[in-house]
Parts: structure tokens; C-alpha cells; sequence
């Protein structure tokens, strides 16, 4: 973990309230597809977590959907605002542990996350598909970027507007023997109890530090209690409880 | 060159400033990040007889210039705490360190600190007496000036190190908790803990913390926890540690200026890691700015003429 001061490269409306921003600094804390950033912002107390999408030299890429103060702000602001920021936060996935063929489920601003992981996955030479789900067809986003990395890419919406009509699990696959999945807790108790095989499940919580202090962010696991913020926000499917 | 030192109990600190319980873990996360030998001390998470989980979350809610937290007392119990934390804590923190204690009731509080009083490390012993009382209807014994006065006793009763009793400031008569503390023989007065507070979700239409409410801190409380350090400074004649909504050196300077020979602060470091450090570091420069030379003239100095 690092505190450092980034500069922001763009700040671009995705869909009516999901937001794409770049950030420009020192990447080198984060080591991990699925760790977050910690950003403090103008008059608010606590810092907000973001999920890191991906990173790339001295480049990162957050995606974050409008719902308070924060990030009402945040979508405010534009190229060369300076943002104050704890990043590498988390253990975020591990590639090693990955089958050959791993899906990636993302739901919502969930799906961030998986693209940094996708990209991971597929320089460790492992097969991805990706299941995206979104509540509508003017919700989605991404499903290019997933394209044009070469994944084959499933799209859900709820209302059956785009894609598969129904939540992520109406759109697994047959054949995969790995899965790592990031969205709304309701969609990872889902996928827990649809998909077969071994996981990698993103956890969030309401946290107070996001690096270890305060214990804001604990839940139980099998084998003890753990903080999301630094043991998580990613667990094995084996050590959850719900 | 400005001195920054004070005496903490005959305890000399280089400079006032002590993480407070519970923003600080056991020291280790922060240890990576800096040297946290800079600091005074520090005081360690709460830590109870017995291995706790605490409360369901979320436990956090943001506020105005602060933050409510209900964690619900998470450590892993005085004998994990001195079998694993204290060993680990040698190897990057060189000072005494405050261990801060809490309890359900006056034999857990004795029993927790019977055993860190044989801990080197330990300097102080600041036994946080917001907790409920399970034998009294889960009231706390900081709202009552005669419980307050059994946990001092009862603890001085087990240990030779400097026993400071952390008050309470959810209630009527802080002055009154403080002196029953000192004549029950507390060596200092360490205040303020958090204020009962709590967050409604306008989306959910529910309180944000799922045990409701919650412990306010952050630098909104700084007003009530200097009115009370000053309070209690003219009543008593031990020590005072001041607290509540400290996040810079000259945060510290008007605690000191109302009664505090140190200054803890808590909720700040979680939102920047390095306060302590930069805290510290600033001192001097506010220092001159007032033309302060020596830190401990200034204790009590908004008292004096
Ligand atoms: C590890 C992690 C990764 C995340 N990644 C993303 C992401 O990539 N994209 C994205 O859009 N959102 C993400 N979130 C959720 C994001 O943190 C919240 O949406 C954001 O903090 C809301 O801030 P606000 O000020 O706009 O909302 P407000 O409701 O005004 O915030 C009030 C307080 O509640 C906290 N809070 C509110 N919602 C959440 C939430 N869902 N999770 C945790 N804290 C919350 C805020 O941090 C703040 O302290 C992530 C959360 C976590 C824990
Ligand atoms: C997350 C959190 C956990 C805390 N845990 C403890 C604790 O275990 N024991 C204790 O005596 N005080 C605890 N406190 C209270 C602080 O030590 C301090 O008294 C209070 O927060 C006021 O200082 P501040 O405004 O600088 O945060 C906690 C505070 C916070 C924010
Ligand atoms: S948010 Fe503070 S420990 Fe996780």
C-alpha cells in the first residue's frame, strides 16, 4: 500500500450514471487483478474504495456508478485534477490459483475488476469467458473491451432488454473448471450456489481505513475472522460463510 | 530547538503524541509504512479477557467531519495478545507501549490487567471503562461514578504500572467519574472515548450500522473533548490525556493548553496513514509560529492567569 497523489488522465460517462476515469501516477503498488484504491475527496471524512480495472505503466483505470456525495464529486471533476489516493490496497485474485478455463462473472460494478483480471488471466495463458450481468440494455457496459481482448463475452440483463434475459447464473456456460466473481452480495450467493466447481469470490464492505487499522470490515470466514480490506475483498469459495 | 519532551508518569515521551486505541491495531500495519518509533507511544487495540468478533457490520458510518464505529471491541484476547502481539511488536516498536484494556465486568478488567502487567513492553495501563457492565444491566461503568471507582480499584489492586482510566463522555457529570477515578487511585485520566451516535440511510430508510448506533469521533467531537479535558483538569490533580478529533499540531497545543500532558489521536490516522508522523513533524514549526519553546509549560496554560 502507497498514499500518493494522481493526476487525472480522463473522466468519461460510460452509461447515464457509470463512470469511467483514468489516473496517472506511481502503479507500482498494485500487484494484483482486483485490489482497489482508497480516494480522498474534498470535504467528505472517510476516504471511497474503488476496485482498480486495470492498470497499464503509469496509468490506472476506475469505473465507479454515481450513488452519494463521493461520487457525485468524483464525476464533477476533469482532466488534471489532482486526487489524493491509497492504492494497492487488498490481496486482489490470484491468477496461480485460476483453472484453464476460468469464467469471469461480474455484475454491475462488479464487471470493473473482472476486465484487469481478464487481462491477467489471459497473459498466464488460461482460457476466459466472461458473463456480464446488468439490470438493462442501457446499463451495459464494457462488452467491447471484454470482445476485443479475444474473451468470448455472455451478456445478462434482468429485463431481457440485451443478451441473456435473467441474472449472471442464466448465463454460465457448460464447460469451465474455474470461476472468480465480483458484483452484489444477493448475485455472489447465486453464483456460490449454481457454479460447480472452485471460486474466487470479491467481497465488499462498509470500511474505515481499508488497510488493516480499524477493524471496520471484518467478516467470519472457516477459518477465522478476516478484514476485507486486507485479507479480502477476495475469498476463497471454500473459507466463506454466509 | 524547541523541546517537545513531556513526562507521562515518569515515563519521559520525546514528544505528546499517541495513537489512540483501536485506530492503530497493534501497531504492525503502520510499522510498514513508516517508523513508528517517532511517535510518543501508542495505544493498542482494546483488549479483552476472552477472543472477541464483535459486532455484525457494517460497523461504519461517515459523518460530518467525523465517523461513527461500532467494531464492538474485535481483538483476539489478552493471551494471544501477549503470545503473538507483543513478541512482533519488539521487533519494530522500541518505546514503552500503552496497552489499553477493556472489560464486562471488574474481574475481567483485574484479570486482563493482572497479566500485562508482567509484559516489559507495557508502559501504561489505560482501561477503557465505556464497556457495559454484563453484572448491571449492561449499563456502563463510565456512567457511574462508584463502578468507575471499583474497576480503579480493582485494577491498581493487580499491577505496579500507571493505571490511566479512559472516561466516558456519555454522561451528565464528567467531573464527577474523573475524581471518583483519582481518589480510587488512578495515577491519570485519559478522555475522551467516542459519543454515542448514529446514521440513517435514506435509501434503505434503516440506521447504516446494523447495531444502530455507534461511537462519533473524528475532529467534529474536538469542541466537547477539550471543554472536558478542561474540565477535568482543574478537578483533578493527576495526569489528563486529551482526545477527541485531534488532526494536527496545533490540535495538540490546544489540547495541551486545556489540561493534556498528551495527546492521543484516533480517527484521523485511518483516513491518512502518516497523521501521527506528519503531526509530529509539524510540531516544531507550530511551536515557534506561537513561540513555544517547551511543550510541557504549556499544559494547563489556558487555566493560568
Ligand atoms: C473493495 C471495494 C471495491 C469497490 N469497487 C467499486 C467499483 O469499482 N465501482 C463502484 O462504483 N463502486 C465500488 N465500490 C463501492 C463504492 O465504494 C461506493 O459506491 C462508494 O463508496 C459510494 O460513495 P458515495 O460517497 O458516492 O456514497 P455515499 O452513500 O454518500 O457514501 C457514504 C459512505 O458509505 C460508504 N459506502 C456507500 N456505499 C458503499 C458500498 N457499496 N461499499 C462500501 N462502502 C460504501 C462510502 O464509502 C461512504 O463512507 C467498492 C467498494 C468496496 C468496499
Ligand atoms: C474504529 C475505532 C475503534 C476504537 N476502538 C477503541 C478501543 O478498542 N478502545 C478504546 O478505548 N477506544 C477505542 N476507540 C476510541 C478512540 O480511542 C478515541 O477515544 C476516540 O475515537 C476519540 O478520538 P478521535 O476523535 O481522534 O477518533 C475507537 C475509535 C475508533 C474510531
Ligand atoms: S476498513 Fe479498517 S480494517 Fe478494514
Amino acid at each position: 500500500m502507497k498514499q500518493g497523489i494522481y493526476t487525472i488522465g480522463h473522466n468519461r460517462p460510460l452509461t447515464a450514471d457509470v463512470w469511467e476515469m483514468t489516473l496517472l501516477g506511481d502503479t507500482s503498488p498494485i500487484t494484483a487483478p482486483g485490489q482497489f484504491i482508497n480516494i480522498k475527496l474534498e470535504g467528505l471524512f472517510l476516504r471511497r474504495p474503488i476496485s482498480v480495472c486495470h492498470w497499464d505503466g503509469e496509468k490506472l483505470t476506475i469505473i465507479y456508478k454515481v450513488v452519494g456525495k463521493g461520487t457525485e464529486q468524483m464525476c464533477a471533476m476533469g482532466p488534471r485534477e489532482k486526487l489524493d489516493v491509497l492504492a494497492g490496497l487488498g490481496n486482489g485474485f490470484d491468477v496461480q490459483k485460476c483453472g484453464d478455463h476460468t469464467l469471469v462473472i461480474g455484475g454491475g460494478v462488479g464487471v470493473p475488476p473482472m476486465y484487469g483480471l481478464a487481462k491477467a488471466l489471459l497473459a498466464a495463458g488460461k482460457k476466459v469467458t466472461a458473463v456480464l450481468g446488468f439490470n438493462t440494455a442501457s446499463e451495459i457496459f464494457y462488452e467491447n473491451e471484454f470482445k476485443a481482448l479475444g474473451v468470448d463475452t455472455v451478456i445478462t440483463t434482468v429485463d431481457g432488454s440485451y443478451g441473456v434475459k435473467g441474472f449472471v447464473t442464466h448465463g454460465l456456460p457448460e464447460h469451465y473448471d474455474y470461476y472468480c466473481a465480483c458484483g452484489p452480495l444477493p448475485m455472489l450467493k447465486a453464483v456460490y450456489n449454481a457454479a460447480p466447481t472452485s471460486g474466487l469470490l470479491s467481497f465488499e464492505e462498509r470500511m474505515g481505513c481499508g488497510f488493516g487499522a480499524c477493524m471496520g470490515c471484518s467478516c467470519e470466514t472457516k477459518y477465522g475472522s478476516k478484514r476485507i480490506c486486507v485479507d479480502g475483498p477476495v475469498l476463497e469459495k471454500e473459507e466463506i460463510v454466509w | 530547538m524547541v523541546d517537545t519532551k513531556v513526562t507521562l508518569s515518569g515515563i519521559v515521551l520525546d514528544n505528546p503524541v499517541i495513537p489512540a486505541s483501536g485506530t492503530f491495531g497493534y501497531g504492525k500495519e503502520f510499522a510498514a509504512l513508516y517508523d513508528i518509533n517517532c511517535l510518543g507511544t501508542f495505544s493498542f487495540k482494546g483488549t479483552t479477557r476472552e477472543a472477541r468478533f464483535g459486532n455484525p457490520t457494517p460497523r461504519i458510518a461517515e459523518c460530518n467531519a467525523g465517523m461513527i464505529n461500532a467494531v464492538g471491541l474485535q481483538n483476539p484476547g489478552v493471551e494471544a495478545v501477549i503470545a503473538h502481539e507483543l513478541p512482533e511488536m519488539k521487533k519494530f516498536f522500541h518505546k514503552p507501549v500503552m496497552a489499553n484494556v477493556s472489560g464486562f465486568s471488574v474481574e475481567d478488567y483485574a484479570y486482563t490487567c493482572a497479566m500485562l502487567d508482567k509484559e516489559e513492553q507495557v508502559g501504561w495501563l489505560e482501561v477503557n471503562i465505556s464497556c457495559p457492565n454484563v453484572h448491571n444491566g449492561g449499563m456502563s461503568f463510565g456512567v457511574d461514578p462508584k463502578a468507575a471507582a471499583e474497576v480503579t480499584a480493582a485494577v491498581k489492586a493487580v499491577t505496579t504500572k500507571p493505571v490511566y482510566m479512559k472516561l466516558s463522555p456519555n454522561v451528565t457529570d464528567i467531573v464527577s467519574i474523573a475524581k471518583a477515578c483519582e481518589e480510587a487511585g488512578a495515577d491519570g485520566i485519559s478522555l475522551i472515548n467516542t459519543l454515542l451516535g448514529m446514521r440513517i440511510d435514506l435509501r434503505t430508510k434503516k440506521p447504516v450500522i446494523a447495531n444502530k448506533m455507534g461511537g462519533f469521533s473524528g475532529s467534529a467531537i474536538l469542541p466537547v473533548a477539550l471543554r472536558m479535558v478542561y474540565q477535568v483538569y482543574e478537578a483533578v490533580k493527576i495526569p489528563v490525556i486529551g482526545m477527541g478529533g485531534v488532526s494536527s499540531a496545533e490540535d495538540v497545543i490546544e489540547m495541551m493548553l486545556a489540561g493534556a500532558t498528551a495527546v492521543e489521536v484516533g480517527a484521523a490516522n485511518l483516513v491518512n496513514p502518516y497523521a501521527c508522523r506528519d503531526i509530529i513533524a509539524d510540531l516544531p514549526r507550530v511551536m515557534e509560529k506561537y513561540r513555544i519553546n517547551n511543550l510541557t509549560d504549556m499544559i494547563g496554560g489556558a487555566h493560568h492567569g
